[in-house]
């Protein structure tokens, strides 16, 4: 039976803002929270009382969760809610926000996903990252995600022939496009040679297959079109999103992701094909999970990624754009906020703020997330196509 | 009169005239306790265990608990120990009439039998031959067998067990009697782990120095040491024991007071 | 002395001894079913038993069909290795001091996916393999995926072969044994079968030696064998040997035991009870005393570290056997020390290992019908128990029927035992 969901006609995005990520940061995760939602409010001009809604991601709260920041921002709302999916914060955040302006329950919503990082926080959040983890994952090794994503890129690789200089091509064209993007912790362009004989990190995982965790922000606004318009600020729209989790879970290992059960809506929701995507966002914490995305969003067949990225420059001039402010692999993983930047520099590429980074003519980008590695793979998948005014 | 003799007592103990003789081997975890076969009761070995040592269990003191069995180390055996005087009237070490703690010594020296042989008995004959020397023993007079024994300071050796269980020297079952009745000593000592031979369970009745001595209300003393420091005859030897309410022995420190030899 | 191929040259004294660390501990509660199974030997996961998934890891309801009765079953273990890692990175100080550290993903033929250890004998991926559960140095259950051809038999030895998973057992190979009663048949027997699985050294307990023991002068003539003085009884005893050994005592075997037949009717007075406490309770206390703080001090020494504390209990811990009473209670008494001294032993990875046995056929057991336990299968089950890394060892049918009795039902046992079944 075809499904028809309502779209996204009257409500959009706007505002990106990325606050420069910090290796280590002795701030509180509240301290980043903070200075996103001071840095929308300068860049949107609205009041602090004009916010009624606030939608908030990160990993290093604890003890709080969203609704401890209220309180300690003094921020009083009509709509709360907290997305702990990791990668996928973005896309649950954003169609969380966009029901919420379209139904009148929020008139403007924060999107804001903010982490501190201290110089114990990774290794403590891996132990107690979830009831699985502790009982089934962190005991064997303790290598955390690097040793799960060493699992299914060596599976992939097997099964699929692809080569670590497949997966390096992709990772050298993220810093090539990171080298133009100011926030980038990562500054030095990257060689294969560098690449491939990195030091192992998990076999066959090495260093610059990895991301590094850091400090940051990432945030947005989600408003009616007629606010923002009221405001002057430049806006994108949503043509359409999607979400799965624990898609599959039958699989022995995870190769595929939910976005393959629901992406024929996505496009069809969006009105576009593939060849209008001018960019692609993946989540992109290895570079095995991004080829996978690749594949499942239908940019190419399952066990393609290898040829399709052996085929295509993914840089911003390139033919087929891929994390374009470098991704997190050169930017870095400020915890939950890895799963906005995609997000916001696809809203600044189709609003025409990416400057260095800018893709030209960009109008139409494909954002998709990937979270939270439970047990052996990422439970959460989702999509989102953002339009710019010229589309 | 009396003060006058323990006046002089204690004139020839500051002097020397008169030695003390320790006849007590050191209490220790490794004093060899009686062996009995495994399912009898077993007399506790002697322990100690440290109640506080200028530590946090009692910071200015140390002293320490201690357990063992009424009959280990050098110990007193109270004629209730066998069952042959069970009955008798102050049987027991709280009972023990004082004046019979204190007494002459006759100290029988079998150490060079007791050398080729350790299952060396003790014989009327061996008794005759040392009175021959040294004269008739007293009546009320403490018979104390040296074996040399006690200088045996190898447990295994002082136990001295074997396939046939454990080889002490003892009295036999006729000199036993013959002390009792013809000479009436007051109490037999030996310096090996019991007053009957370590083979006396073979002896009719078995056991005898414990049957006869004890049933006839007198008493033993044993694990004793330094019995060569005595004369044959003329010491005292001095062997309360622990005033226990219906004990049948105790751990006790026996003292003996020599005369120096002129 | 031999040197066995592969043997680890011996300790530079003057080499700082690393502190004991210990892999993640936590889990949740519903997870240590896979523990509790593993203490035993055994590898057991939640099985449904409304649809007969068997899943991992261990979950508070069936996920395919969120049935809340699960129950925990034995599993072949069967699968394929799907995909593997080496690592060369990790957040944990346990796993850093070890590394390289080789992982896999091995999908079981009943179902789930597991994430293991590998054993240095598996093949690279896909091959076929078998998951074993041992229990690591935090005495946590862990998942070893093992070579298809590893024998079970053999598989003892073939794990101490493999550097990171020696941990997970207490291989006797290289070792440095405490026996600390070797009077007995038992202790004579443990005497011999640890200098058979390749220990270094073994020192055999002697309480009251002018007690001859012949068996006890025979195994001394044995060159691995020496036999060292051993009161459990007396603190001056324990304190001067754990003084001399202790700091070379890699696995303490404490057999040292008092055993009489008797309820409380058959003897009167707590004389002979109070023995058994002495030796089987007290004893145990002093030994640990004296000996558990220098081996935990010594559970990271090298390839020969402090690895395990073994107590020889009984079955009758569990239950009341009466008519062996007091006996009963001592073993008890011994039991809840023992864990005690596991908990304690536990921040320094060395593993207390509790032993079960049902009568052993001894002196004290004449009036007992078999079967009874000859002191050589104790032996030999003890040693296999440390070779397997197994923490509570139930050897013999007698004491795995009364384990299986005590499990279904502790009061249904007592009542059969009251009546002497």
């Amino acid at each position: 039976m075809e499904r028809r969901r309502a779209g996204y006609e009257d409500v959009v995005v706007a505002v990106p803002v990325s606050i420069p990520y910090v290796r280590y940061s002795t701030r509180g995760a509240h301290w980043f929270v903070a200075r996103a939602l001071r840095a929308l409010l300068e860049g949107s001009g609205l009041g602090k009382a004009d916010l009624e809604g606030l939608c908030l991601s990160s990993f290093t709260l604890a003890p709080d969760t969203a609704v401890g920041v209220t309180q300690h921002l003094g921020l009083s709302l009509r709509w709360l809610d907290h997305i702990p999916m990791g990668g996928a914060s973005a896309i649950v955040a954003l169609r969380r926000a966009l029901r919420a302006v379209a139904s009148g329950d929020a008139a403007i919503v924060a999107c804001v996903a903010a982490d501190t990082n201290h110089v114990d926080t990774f290794r403590a959040t891996l132990g107690s990252f979830s009831q699985f983890a502790r009982d089934a994952v962190y005991p064997y090794g303790s290598g955390g995600p690097n040793a799960s994503f060493a699992f299914l890129t060596a599976y992939y690789m097997r099964v699929f022939g692809a080569r670590r200089e497949d997966f390096g091509k992709l990772c050298i064209a993220q810093r090539e496009n990171a080298l133009r993007y100011a926030h980038a912790l990562f500054k030095m362009p990257l060689t294969i040679q560098e690449y491939l004989n990195a030091r192992p990190i998990a076999e066959p995982l090495r260093l610059f297959d990895c991301v590094m965790p850091c400090a940051g922000a990432e945030a947005f606004l989600v408003m009616s079109r007629a606010r923002a318009q009221d405001l002057g600020v430049s806006f994108a729209n949503v043509l359409a999103t999607i979400e799965r989790h624990n898609s599959f879970p039958e699989d022995p290992i995870q190769m595929r992701g939910g976005w393959l059960l629901d992406r024929e809506e996505l496009f069809a929701q969006a009105g576009v094909v593939r060849r209008d995507i001018d960019f692609l966002q993946t989540y992109d914490d290895y570079p095995v999970i991004s080829a996978m995305q690749m594949e499942d969003l239908g940019f190419c067949g399952k066990g393609e990624a290898p040829q399709f990225i052996r085929e295509h420059s993914l840089t911003t001039d390139g033919t087929f754009p891929v994390n374009t402010s470098g991704g997190q692999l050169s930017v870095g993983q400020a915890g939950a906020a890895g799963g906005f930047l995609g997000m916001t520099e696809a809203i600044r590429q189709v609003t025409g703020a990416a400057q260095g980074t800018a893709v030209a003519n960009a109008r139409i980008g494909l954002v998709s997330g990937f979270g939270m590695i439970n047990y052996d793979r990422g439970l959460c998948c989702g999509a989102a196509i953002l339009a710019g005014p010229k589309a | 009169m009396t003060s006058d003799t323990l006046d002089s007592l204690v004139a020839d103990l500051t002097s020397g005239a008169i030695r003390i003789v320790d006849l007590t081997q050191t209490l220790s975890p490794e004093t060899a306790p009686i062996v009995l076969p495994p399912e009898a009761g077993q007399c506790w070995p002697f322990r100690l265990e440290q109640i506080s040592r200028y530590d946090e269990r009692g910071p200015a003191w140390y002293w320490n608990n201690f357990s063992c069995g009424e009959h280990t180390g050098t110990h007193f055996d109270a004629p209730i120990h066998w069952v042959s005087g069970r009955d008798l009237p102050n049987n027991t070490t709280d009972t023990v009439p004082p004046q019979h703690l204190i007494g002459p010594a006759c100290v029988i020296d079998c150490s060079g039998r007791v050398a080729t042989n350790p299952d060396f008995l003790l014989t009327v004959d061996y008794v005759m031959d040392w009175e021959r020397e040294h004269g008739r023993i007293l009546p009320r007079s403490w018979l104390l067998m040296r074996s040399d024994w006690s200088k045996r300071s190898d447990p295994c050796a002082y136990q001295n067990i074997d396939e046939e269980g454990p080889h002490t020297p003892g009295p036999d079952v006729e000199v036993i009697r013959f002390l009792i009745e013809e000479r009436d000593i007051i109490g037999f000592g030996s310096e090996a782990i019991g007053t009957d031979a370590g083979q006396g369970a073979h002896l009719r009745p078995p056991y005898p120095c414990h049957y006869y001595m004890h049933g006839s209300g007198r008493y033993g003393l044993q694990c004793l040491t330094n019995l060569e420091l005595l004369p044959p005859r003329g010491s005292v030897i001095i062997c309360p024991p622990l005033k226990i309410r219906n004990g049948s022995g105790s751990p006790l420190r026996v003292l003996a007071l020599v005369p120096r030899l002129t | 002395m031999s040197e066995t191929p592969g043997r680890p040259k011996r300790k530079n004294p003057l080499l700082r001894t690393r502190v004991p660390l210990l892999p993640p501990r936590g889990r949740s509660r519903v997870a240590l079913g896979l523990t509790a199974a593993a203490a035993l030997g055994r590898f057991e996961l939640q099985v449904c038993p409304e649809c007969g998934t068997v899943q991992y890891p261990p979950r508070e309801a069936c996920h395919r069909c969120l049935s809340l009765d699960l129950v925990w079953q034995a599993q072949s273990g069967e699968g394929e290795l799907i995909s593997e890692t080496v690592l060369h990175h990790s957040h944990d100080l346990y796993f850093r001091d070890r590394m390289p550290w080789r992982l896999g993903m091995v999908r079981l033929d009943c179902g789930p996916t597991l994430l293991a250890h590998l054993h240095c004998g598996v093949a690279v991926a896909p091959c076929r393999v078998r998951i074993v559960a041992r229990l690591d140095k935090a005495g946590q259950a862990a998942l070893i995926a093992v070579s298809g051809r590893f024998d079970i038999c053999e598989g003892a030895a073939e794990m101490a072969d493999d550097i990171h998973l020696r941990e997970m057992t207490c291989d006797p190979r290289c070792r440095k044994v405490l026996v600390t009663d070797g009077k007995t048949a038992l202790g004579q027997a443990l005497t011999r079968a640890f200098v058979a699985a390749g220990a270094d050294i073994v020192w055999a307990g002697c309480a009251e030696p002018w007690k001859r023991s012949a068996g006890l002068e025979e195994v001394e003539r044995l060159e691995a064998v020496t036999v060292v003085p051993l009161d459990v009884t007396n603190g001056d005893s324990v304190k001067s040997l754990g003084a001399a050994l202790g700091a070379k005592v890699d696995i303490l075997i404490n057999n040292a035991e008092v055993h009489r037949p008797y309820g409380i009717a058959a003897r009167y007075g707590t004389e002979a009870a109070r023995s058994e406490m002495d030796v089987n309770y007290l004893g145990l206390l002093r030994l640990a005393q004296e000996f558990g703080p220098v081996m935990r001090a010594r559970g990271a020494d090298g390839y020969s570290s402090a690895t395990a504390w073994v107590n020889l209990l009984s079955v009758y811990a569990l239950s009341s056997f009466p008519t062996h009473g007091t006996y009963s209670a001592s073993k008890a008494a011994a039991y809840s020390l023992a864990q005690c001294l596991r908990a304690e032993m536990q921040s320094a990875g060395v593993r207390v290992v509790n032993v079960f046995p049902g009568p052993l056929d001894d002196e004290w057991n004449q009036e007992l019908p078999p079967p009874k336990m000859s002191a050589q299968a104790l032996a030999k089950a003890i040693v296999k128990g440390l070779q397997d890394g197994v923490e509570d060892l139930f050897p013999g049918e007698v004491a795995q029927e009364w384990l299986a009795r005590w499990l279904e039902d502790p009061k249904i046992l007592e009542r059969e035992l009251a009546i002497g079944r």
